[in-house]
């Protein structure tokens, strides 16, 4: 069982590598998507037993993810009408290298770390911590307002992963809520991109730093 | 030794096949017809037939080039085990005589192709030197990580280990070989996203431009040789996908043929589905092969 995920993780983790080296918003948009159906799958596999509700939030999970964001966002995007390139603040290179080194930190890292027997062979700790940092370099490298939200999305991904390894306490109200949440985080933001393109048009939230009348 | 034969000859008559398979798959995506699945050896016999044309400037080195680099290749097709059975040759430490084989394969061609002089040629050869820079290590991770594996030193114990003795518990590392693995194939046999075999636009070309200059039975010598290392890649990474074994000689050789058709038909499909990269983003697809490698023997070491 443990193979299974360990295999299913790692296909996780080459997800963060490619999203990092893409070139292309609608391709960004599509690997974060089946990264979020890939996580449902892992949650429903996860379970030990699995009940009607933990299978309605993974159903539900795969489906907000999976679909309906992206959805939302690709609308977003061909409503702004923006240009379809990422023009990240460091080559697309240099940002492969960037989370190549982030996984290997959370690799080693989490060798270190007293974990349970349960979780000690089980990628899912490195997965999340990579996944995490993987996130923070998406949003903090990248200027449109669109792929910022795609690295809120790829962290919220990784404190999923996270969330697994206290499948068994975790009620499933906090995993709703947090998709919830993540609904219309997104919901808003997509809005907010329109206002902004209309405003600056243009989507590189470095020109909203200055404030103006 | 019946099994040594069958490899000898597999490893002789198959190659060119899988072009055939993988144009087919490519005309079958594009609506066409596309060329008799049998071409590239009608191709092979005319080339042999020809006569060859050798420019002024060149030296034995230009004539040395094809005729070293499939000697090569074949000596490497040697070491490496088809499907469920032993190399014919095995040593400890031969998957670095393997690695080095291909190495010198590549130092020949391209001095072959610096010695025409031709500046276009000159250009073909910095770019597969350096992309093989990328590439090569990304080989050396890959043994690496089967060889911690399976606990052996030669090619035939390292890549039998994931076939039957591993657990499914070492599918993480191999899964990042795998995708490793299959890059590699592409970029060193100059498939789409790195290099396309089609086009004749010098500009864009790696592998094609090098052998600009060779004609006649030379230039069939290297289209051989460039089919066999392509047959010789999609064996190693057939071994790391841990395909499927029926434990009967005969079944087992027929699912090695299919599988190997499975691995050109994939070839096909992924040139027909992507575009080639811009020259400058190839290094970006080898680093995150190189990249996959490192990783899965890094999860193995940790």
């Amino acid at each position: 069982m443990t193979s299974l995920f360990n295999g299913l993780l790692v296909i996780v983790l080459v997800m963060n590598l490619f999203a990092l080296g893409t070139s292309r918003i609608h391709a960004l948009i599509r690997i974060v998507a089946s990264q979020g159906v890939l996580l449902g799958i892992i949650l429903l596999l996860v379970h030990r037993h699995l009940t009607i509700p933990a299978f309605a939030v993974a159903m539900a999970g795969i489906a907000i993810k999976g679909f309906l964001i992206p959805a939302i966002m690709l609308r977003a995007l061909r409503q702004a009408e923006i240009k379809r390139e990422i023009e990240p603040l460091i080559s697309p290179l240099a940002s492969i290298m960037l989370g190549a080194i982030a996984t290997a930190f959370a690799i080693l890292f989490s060798g270190q770390l007293p974990l349970v027997d349960q979780n000690d062979g089980a990628l899912l700790v490195p997965t999340a911590i990579a996944t995490v940092l993987v996130g923070f370099i998406i949003l903090t490298t990248r200027f449109k307002a669109l792929t910022q939200v795609v690295g809120y999305l790829v962290l919220e991904n990784g404190i999923f992963v996270f969330g697994m390894l206290l499948i068994e306490a975790m009620p499933l109200v906090v995993e709703m809520g947090v998709l919830l949440d993540l609904f219309v985080g997104v919901f808003v933001i997509s809005i907010i991109v329109n206002h902004i393109n209309r405003a600056f048009s243009s989507l590189d939230t470095r020109r909203l730093l200055l404030l103006k009348e | 030794m019946t099994a040594n034969l069958i490899h000898v000859l597999l490893l002789l008559v198959m190659p060119p096949l899988l072009a055939g398979v993988i144009n087919k798959t490519k005309a079958w995506f594009g609506g066409r017809v596309g060329p008799p699945l049998l071409q590239s050896y009608y191709d092979l016999i005319k080339l042999a037939r020809k006569s060859m044309v050798l420019s002024t400037t060149t030296t034995w080195v230009f004539r040395a080039g094809p005729v070293v680099t499939l000697a090569a290749v074949l000596m490497a097709g040697l070491l490496m085990p088809l499907g469920a059975f032993d190399a014919p040759i095995r040593f400890s430490g031969d998957p670095i005589f393997f690695a080095y084989l291909l190495g010198l394969a590549r130092f020949f061609t391209t001095t072959a192709a610096l010695d025409t002089g031709s500046a276009f040629e000159g250009m073909g050869a910095a770019r597969e030197v350096t992309f093989a820079s990328l590439s090569e290590p990304a080989v050396f991770f890959a043994l690496l990580v089967l060889a911690r594996l399976s606990g052996s030193l030669t090619l035939t114990g390292m890549l039998h280990g994931p076939m039957g003795g591993f657990s499914a518990a070492t599918a993480a590392p191999l899964i990042l070989v795998a995708i490793g693995l299959f890059v590699v194939l592409l970029a060193e046999n100059c498939r789409i996203p790195v290099d396309d075999p089609n086009t004749h636009l010098e500009l864009t070309m790696i592998h094609e431009v090098m052998v600009l200059d060779h004609s006649g039975p030379l230039l069939g010598v290297i289209l051989y040789g460039a089919a066999l290392k392509l047959f010789i890649f999609g064996a190693l990474l057939l071994h790391v996908l841990a395909p499927f074994q029926t434990g009967v000689a005969w079944a087992d050789w027929l699912v090695f043929c299919a599988e190997m058709l499975a691995v050109a038909v994939a070839i096909g499909v992924v040139e027909s589905i992507m575009a080639r990269l811009l020259m400058r983003r190839v290094p970006y697809l080898l680093t995150g092969a190189l990249l996959f490698c490192g990783f899965g023997f890094l999860l193995l070491v940790r």
